[in-house]
Parts: C-alpha cells; sequence; structure tokens
C-alpha cells in the first residue's frame, strides 16, 4: 500500500506524461505481480463491483472523524472529491501500513462482499486507523471506485510495455478482453512468449481523429475510402470456436444485452472479428440515439422493447479471418472479405461506401448527413492498416457542423476535481415569451481564464441559492454547440440535445439577444412525439 | 460618519457593529481595518485586504509601522503602540496583542464600559521566526477570522514541510531545473526563507517578495541572503536556484527567463488537491500564516469569551459549529466581496 499510495501521489502531481510513465515504471518494476497487477487494473478504470455504499462510508467517516454531518458536507463541498475528503477528515494518523497493495484487496477489501455492516465498519475504521493520510487516501480512492489520476490506458501500455520490452501493440491486445488481476496474469502479461488463447478477447481499437485542416489537404479523392459517421455504440463482434462476444469500446462484454447479434454470430463463420457501430434500426434507417438509452438502461429486455427498438451492427472492418490477425493487411482486402462473410438479410449492415469524384461533390453531399441521421463522414486512407488506439493520418473523422445556439447562464454550481470550489458547471435557459426556460447543461469548452471570470460573475450575481446551485442574474449569454436534438418529455423545455458545450462566450450579445424555445423547436425533426 | 450597515445584529452591549466598511466601534468613533477610506482606522496587518490607503489616521502595533506605511504612503498619519499599550480614543480604551500572523499583526483588544472585546484579524499559533507569537487575550467577545475554518485544514509540522521544501529543490538541482517557489510577497516569503538555511543558496526572488524581504531586513530579522531576479544578468544559470515569486506570478512572461522548471506554492490551500491542480502546480507545500481549525477553536476556548463573532471565509460553518459547542456564536459579514477568500485568491497579491 506504501509503495502504491507513492505512486498515487507521484501521478498526481505531475501533468507531464513523460513523468508519469516514469512512475509508472518504477512502481511496476518494484512491486510483487500481483500488486501490479492491481494497480494496473485500478488505473485502467476497471475495478471489482462496488462493496460499500458511499452513504455507509459518510456516516462511518463522520462517526470516526467526530464531526456532524452538516459539517462533512460543509467539506465535501470545499473539496469535491468523496475519497479525499475522508482522507482530509479522519483523526490524525498514528501509523502506516506496509501490507502490500495485493493483501489489502484481496484480505481485506474483497471478503467484505458477504459481510454485514457491523462487520464492513469495523473493518473499514481499522483499515483507516492503520494507514497514513497519503494511504487513506489512496485506499479510499480504490473503494470508492472514482478512481481518476490522469492516466490513460496508453499510459498503463506504454509503461507496461518498458518494463517488459514488448511492444505496446502486444501490451495493449493482451490487457484486452475478460481477465482477473493476479499474479499469475501479470507474469503472462509482460512475457516475451507465450500462447495467447483467449477466445474471447477483443482487438484495441482504432480511433479517428478529427478532421483539421482543409478536406483538400488530404490530396486527390481517390486515395479514399469514404463512408457515413454512424452514431452508435462502437463494438467489436467475436466469433470463435463456435461462440459470440460483443465487446464495446469500454471495453464492457455486451453479449448479453444484444441477442440480435447473438443470433447473428450464429450465421457467421468461424475465427472472425467484426469492428462496426450497434445502432438502434428500423425500417431501413437508425432510430434517434435516444431510443438505445432507452434500451441499454434496461435490466431484462422483454419482447416489446426488442421489437420496438431492434439493433444491428453496421459493419466497417474485419479484423481477423479465420482465426488469422489480418489488421496489417489493407483496407481494400478486409473489406472485399467484410462483405464477403455479411450474411444476408441480417443484423450486419455493412456500412455503405459513399461515392464522390472531386472533393466538391463529396462536400456538397455532407448536407445528407442530417436526413440520414449520420453524424458526417468517416475518410479512410486506402492500403493502411487497422491501427492501435487515436491515431492521425489513415483515418479521419469529417463531422457536420454542430447546431448552435445562443443560450444565457441562469444557474452554475462548482464543479468536482481540479474545479471544485470553482462555479463551472452551468445551466442555460432560452426564451420563452418573457421566461427564460431551462435548456442545456453545459461543462466544457471554456479556458481557465474564462471559468475565472464566470465564476466571479456567479460570485456577484447570486439572486438565489439551493444547496450548491446558484441562480444568477441572466446577465452571459453563451454560444452552445450541440450534435443533436429530440423531443422530450422530461425537460421542462420539451427538448434534449446530445453533447451541448459552450463554443463562445457571446460578449457582443445581450440577454434579450439570446434564442427562443421557438426558433429551437424549428430544428426538431419533424413529426413523433416525445420519447420518453 | 461613512455608511453604517448594521445587519442581522441585536445586542445590546454592542461595542462593535459590523459594517460593509468593516467593523465600527461607535462609542470610539473608529473602524478596524475599513476597506475604504475612514476618520480613524484602527489596523491590526498590512496586507491589502485589511489595510487601504487614503484614511485620515491610523493606529497600528508598532513592529507594524513600516509595512502599513508602505501600504498607505508616506504621508500617512500613523500613530503606534507597542504590544500591550493602552490608548484612549474618545474615552475607549485600545491595545494591541500579538496575532502572529506576520510581521506587526496585531489583535485589537477594545474595552469600553467593562465590557472588552478581541478583534483577531488574522493569526496562527505556530511559532514564526519572523513575527511575535500568538498571545491569547482574555475578552468577553472574541471576533475571530475562519479563513481555513473547516476540519479539513490542519497544519503538517512546519519542519515537515520545509524538509518537503528542500528536498523537492533538491530534486530540481539534480535534474537541471529552476525551482520557482509560490509564496505571498509579504509574510508567507520571508517565513519560508527564514526557514531554509543560508548555505541552501542560490536564492532569488521577484521584485515584490524583494521589497518586503529589504523591510523585513530592515527590522532586525534575519533572512538568508537573497538576489532579485529582475537584476540578475542574462547569463545567470538558474538549473540550481530557488526563485521566490508571488502566486500572480504563475504563467506571466516574467517566467521564461528561468528555462526548464517546476513550480510549487506554500500556501494552507495547498492542504486540498484540488486548489493545486486548478492552478497547473507541480507541488504544493501546506504552510499557511493562519490557523488551522484545531488553532482556531483553541483560540477561541483560550480567549474564555462567551460570545464569538466569526467572520471571513468560512464563518457560516464556524459559527453553527461554534453553536452546537454552546457558544453565543453569529457569523459576521465584514467585506462587500466577501468571497474571495473561498477561491484561495489572495487579495494581497494584487500589488506590485
Amino acid at each position: 500500500m506504501k509503495a502504491f499510495a507513492e505512486l498515487y501521489a507521484a501521478l498526481d502531481e505531475t501533468t507531464k506524461t513523460n513523468e508519469k510513465i516514469e512512475a509508472l515504471t518504477r512502481y511496476f518494476s518494484r512491486v510483487p505481480p500481483a500488486d501490479a497487477a492491481w494497480a494496473a487494473t485500478f488505473l485502467i478504470g476497471r475495478r471489482p463491483k462496488r462493496l460499500l455504499e458511499s452513504r455507509k462510508l459518510a456516516q462511518w467517516a463522520v462517526e470516526e472523524s467526530g464531526i456532524p454531518e452538516w459539517l462533512f458536507g460543509e467539506c465535501y463541498h470545499a473539496v469535491g472529491d468523496f475519497a479525499e475528503t475522508i482522507a482530509l477528515l479522519l483523526p490524525p494518523a498514528q501509523s502506516s501500513t506496509d501490507l502490500p497493495l495485493h493483501c489489502w484487496i484481496e484480505e481485506r477489501l474483497l471478503p467484505l462482499r458477504d459481510a454485514d455492516d457491523t462487520a464492513k465498519r469495523a473493518s473499514l475504521v481499522s483499515a483507516w486507523r492503520e494507514m497514513d493520510e497519503r494511504q487513506r487516501f489512496a485506499w479510499n480512492k480504490i473503494i470508492t471506485g472514482e478512481f481518476r489520476v490522469g492516466v490513460s490506458q496508453s499510459l498503463v501500455v506504454r509503461a507496461v510495455a518498458a518494463v517488459s520490452g514488448l511492444d505496446a501493440a502486444v501490451v495493449s491486445h493482451r490487457l484486452m478482453g475478460d481477465w482477473q488481476p493476479t499474479a499469475a496474469f501479470w507474469t503472462q502479461l509482460v512475457a516475451r512468449d507465450r500462447d495467447d488463447a483467449d477466445v474471447s478477447r477483443p482487438y484495441p481499437f482504432f480511433l479517428a481523429y478529427p478532421l483539421e485542416g482543409p478536406i483538400e489537404e488530404l490530396g486527390g479523392i481517390g486515395a479514399w475510402q469514404v463512408e457515413w459517421k454512424w452514431d452508435g455504440i462502437r463494438a467489436q463482434l467475436i466469433r470463435r470456436h463456435g461462440r459470440t462476444f460483443v465487446w464495446s469500446r469500454g471495453e464492457e462484454l455486451v453479449t448479453e444485452r444484444f441477442p440480435e447479434l447473438e443470433a447473428l454470430g450464429e450465421r457467421l463463420p468461424e475465427g472472425v472479428v467484426v469492428d462496426g457501430e450497434v445502432l438502434p434500426w428500423k425500417d431501413g434507417e437508425p432510430l434517434p440515439f435516444a431510443q438505445m438509452q432507452r434500451r441499454i438502461g434496461r435490466k431484462v429486455l422483454g419482447p416489446r422493447i426488442l421489437s420496438e427498438v431492434p439493433v444491428v451492427i453496421v459493419a466497417f472492418d474485419l479484423l481477423e479471418l479465420r482465426g488469422e490477425d489480418i489488421r496489417e493487411r489493407p483496407l481494400e482486402f478486409r473489406r472485399g472479405n467484410l462483405e464477403e462473410i455479411a450474411p444476408p438479410n441480417s443484423a450486419m449492415i455493412v456500412s455503405p461506401v459513399v461515392r464522390a469524384q472531386t472533393w466538391e461533390e463529396l462536400t456538397a453531399r455532407r448536407q445528407e448527413a442530417r436526413a440520414r441521421k449520420v453524424e458526417g463522414f468517416m475518410l479512410k486512407r486506402l492500403g493502411s492498416p487497422y491501427r492501435v488506439g487515436r491515431r492521425r493520418g489513415d483515418w479521419w473523422k469529417w463531422k457536420i457542423e454542430p447546431y448552435s445556439v445562443d443560450a444565457v447562464l441562469i444557474y452554475a454550481q462548482p464543479g468536482h476535481g481540479r474545479r471544485a470550489s470553482l462555479f463551472t458547471d452551468y445551466t442555460f435557459g432560452v426564451w420563452d415569451g418573457d421566461q427564460l426556460v431551462p435548456f442545456a447543461k453545459a461543462y466544457s469548452g471554456l479556458t481557465d481564464e474564462e471559468i475565472r471570470q464566470v465564476d466571479a460573475f456567479v460570485r456577484a450575481n447570486t439572486v438565489e441559492k439551493f444547496g450548491p446551485v446558484r441562480a444568477v442574474k441572466p446577465e452571459l449569454v453563451f454560444e452552445l454547440a450541440f450534435e443533436g436534438i429530440q423531443r422530450s418529455a422530461r425537460h421542462r423545455s420539451g427538448i434534449a440535445v446530445r453533447f451541448p458545450r459552450m463554443a463562445r462566450w457571446r460578449l457582443d450579445k445581450k440577454p434579450k439577444e439570446a434564442d427562443t424555445l421557438e426558433t429551437i423547436r424549428a430544428l426538431l425533426p419533424p413529426g413523433g412525439r416525445a420519447t420518453d | 460618519m461613512n455608511e453604517r450597515v448594521a445587519r442581522c445584529v441585536t445586542y445590546t452591549e454592542i461595542i462593535l457593529e459590523p459594517t460593509d466598511n468593516g467593523l465600527y466601534c461607535p462609542a470610539g468613533d473608529f473602524f478596524v481595518d475599513p476597506g475604504r477610506p475612514v476618520d480613524r482606522a484602527v489596523i491590526t496587518h498590512a496586507h491589502s485586504d485589511h489595510a487601504c490607503p487614503g484614511s485620515r489616521a491610523y493606529l497600528t502595533a508598532r513592529s507594524g509601522e513600516a509595512l502599513l506605511r508602505a501600504r498607505v504612503g508616506d504621508e500617512a498619519a500613523i500613530q503606534t503602540v507597542e504590544y500591550g499599550e493602552c490608548v484612549r480614543l474618545n474615552g475607549v480604551r485600545v491595545s494591541f496583542a500579538p496575532a502572529g500572523h506576520i510581521l506587526g499583526s496585531a489583535q485589537v483588544r477594545i474595552e469600553s464600559g467593562g465590557e472588552v472585546w478581541v478583534v483577531s484579524g488574522d493569526y496562527k499559533l505556530e511559532p514564526d521566526p519572523t513575527c511575535a507569537p500568538f498571545e491569547p487575550a482574555a475578552c468577553d467577545t472574541f471576533v475571530t477570522e475562519s479563513t481555513f475554518g473547516l476540519p479539513i485544514f490542519r497544519w503538517p509540522p512546519e519542519a515537515r514541510v520545509l524538509a518537503e521544501i528542500r528536498s523537492w529543490w533538491n530534486a530540481n538541482q539534480q535534474a537541471g531545473k529552476a525551482s520557482v517557489l509560490f509564496a505571498y510577497s509579504l509574510g508567507k516569503a520571508q517565513r519560508v526563507l527564514a526557514g531554509l538555511n543560508t548555505e541552501d543558496a542560490p536564492i532569488y526572488t521577484h521584485g515584490a517578495v524583494e521589497y518586503f524581504c529589504r523591510l523585513y531586513r530592515a527590522a532586525g530579522i534575519a533572512l538568508p541572503p537573497t538576489m532579485h531576479a529582475g537584476s540578475a544578468p542574462a547569463t545567470t544559470d538558474w538549473s540550481r536556484a530557488l526563485i521566490l515569486a508571488p502566486p500572480s506570478a504563475n504563467g506571466t512572461p516574467w517566467m521564461r527567463r528561468f528555462g526548464p522548471l517546476s513550480t510549487g506554492f506554500v500556501s494552507g490551500w495547498m492542504r486540498v488537491r484540488g486548489a493545486r491542480r486548478r492552478r497547473s502546480l507541480d507541488r504544493g507545500f501546506v504552510l499557511s500564516d493562519h490557523a488551522d481549525w484545531p488553532g482556531l477553536m483553541s483560540a477561541i476556548r483560550s480567549s474564555g469569551a462567551s460570545r464569538v463573532w466569526v467572520t471571513e471565509g468560512y464563518r457560516v460553518p464556524v459559527a453553527e459549529w461554534l453553536k452546537q459547542q454552546g457558544l453565543d456564536a453569529l457569523p459576521v459579514d465584514t467585506r462587500f466581496d466577501s468571497e474571495q477568500d473561498e477561491t484561495g485568491a489572495d487579495p494581497a497579491e494584487a500589488e506590485p
């Protein structure tokens, strides 16, 4: 736990990638393999099922600290991080622990799964008493599962590659799929040679960057394959040894959520891995993404939801054929074989190729995007391999311009983590007659300097407080950008938008010049009732 | 007299009234730490959020005179008294007790009609080689600050923090990086300097820090030698240097001269990770010139006061907590813009 707490502090104290990788490499090479396996698990965002409820954790921390609950609330509000608040509030540490991380997890944490509250409380309080402040903080991060320390999967991969001397792509692949954090797993992970036999393991996803310059800079259009960019759940469909697996990009095994795809697997040849986008689909076109969310939210998929919101995989790449990794083969080869294996009249639709002779023609065809319910184009370089992670050069996404609306800041509340105690989370309103109705929430898009200015504005112009939320004088106008717009019975404005963010602070606009609900309603797709 | 806005206070034996221009004593006709010019100002210490220029007459503790003069100007009428010495203002007895915050900082003791009030100003209980230690002053009503008035604020021992600063500096020297340490230019910077060894050279300073170091040295406070970074030749090798600068210098073009560097910030706010991360600092060192939560509670207890007014940052939770402990406590708003402290911004740094 000592080494892990130091690692956490080291990662937390730098924003520089190289220093983070150094800290990780140092850690991985000095701790027992089981510790390394657990640390990697947490750092890449996997975690054991949560064993302790926040509410109870808070209650025990409050009792152990000897402060009333409301004061804990005040402290949490100032710190903005639950695990940290508890670590700062517990009575001063009297000792520190040398017990390795894996022992803490396997011997102290996981056994609590079947324990009652009294036993959980006793074990937890005893753990806090054995640890120093840093260790308590890292421990609280583990047990609350809010494990964000600015380490991406790719940093962990690079550190493991450095420790093992393996290629990063190999490490990345070995870290995919369903594995358990054990000493044996770690030993296999860093082993030079091994038989990679996990039948369910997906490949690392290749991700596109947004197009950065004018389209003409990509050279001749003849060197590119163009597809529509679908807005669904990126997934790999795996068929090996007579079994079917569906992996989401979040590396979740989601096979059971999509019985349509499991059935599709039965019709695929042995030893294939398909990359695509899972979409709710009906009558030859995608349904709004909110429909998918309706379906994802269900634990049990009844016949009604399955018939109302059926899904397909819009397939665009083939990564494995007859059990062989074909990611290094050129795009045309993979595409050709993908078309070949696609069963007719099935839940697999091969993403159509968009034909255009010139960039001008393609640019003109972008106008079709909204009607087709896609986000724009994907541009893929002919002859290119299927790469690992987000890379520039071979794949570009060329999205249509987002919708944009001018709205007025009406509520603000403090952010979390780095943004705790600054007012960074905003609610925006648009005009409905002479009233501003809440229309969207947005947290991103402003520079640190702009955030400071808005924060100062909020403090000086609060008209009412509701807990942490401040109602402010409606004065500041922002241009909000968003990707999709839909009717919604759940929102007061009757409208739900997708991915809203602040595109610009319109210092040049008065609140009266902000948009009205009516003009926004005009952006809605025609017809249809509220979806939820 | 200036506008007096009494807020939600209904006591009869009131010696001080909260106004939006600081605390006002009607019997003595003076303000404590007014934010705008008044006829007579009693000043606890020379930070800019407590001492504003333009008042007709000032009264402050003698050891704080030079710093106050630097703040309010050469021509200002400043009367000073030693700690413990008494003056009468309109028949009201006023004296100062050391507050341990910065050089010359004082608590103001006000006695009228047999009632004693003490206004703490800013204070800390830990020893500090650059100023006289905090002395508890017995009173009926204690007006306390609450900048760090939450139980999450608990200071580590100063020696440990200074050792952390030294080892960070050492590690930077080995990595060939300059160590830029942000500290409030009046008070904190000098306290850190006094805690470093004279062999910890070379130490450079930002102009604002250097200015106050000169005043400290003139007052007889021993500080290790420092060099003004702005006067250093262009060929200076910064890779082994510690550079003390006000937090406002972070991210300004002034920093460019130092080449590869690591940044640190010495402040009580560094107790919370978010406060450090928001500023994109490499390191935070938890060292404050304000009382932490145990310090506030201890000072309040040892004042023996039965009534406590709580001013500044966390006045509401502190007053609520004290009420639950059986004290007659009230949050008191003495500032027009009273929320500044929550963000960790130090108004003193707005100055050059």
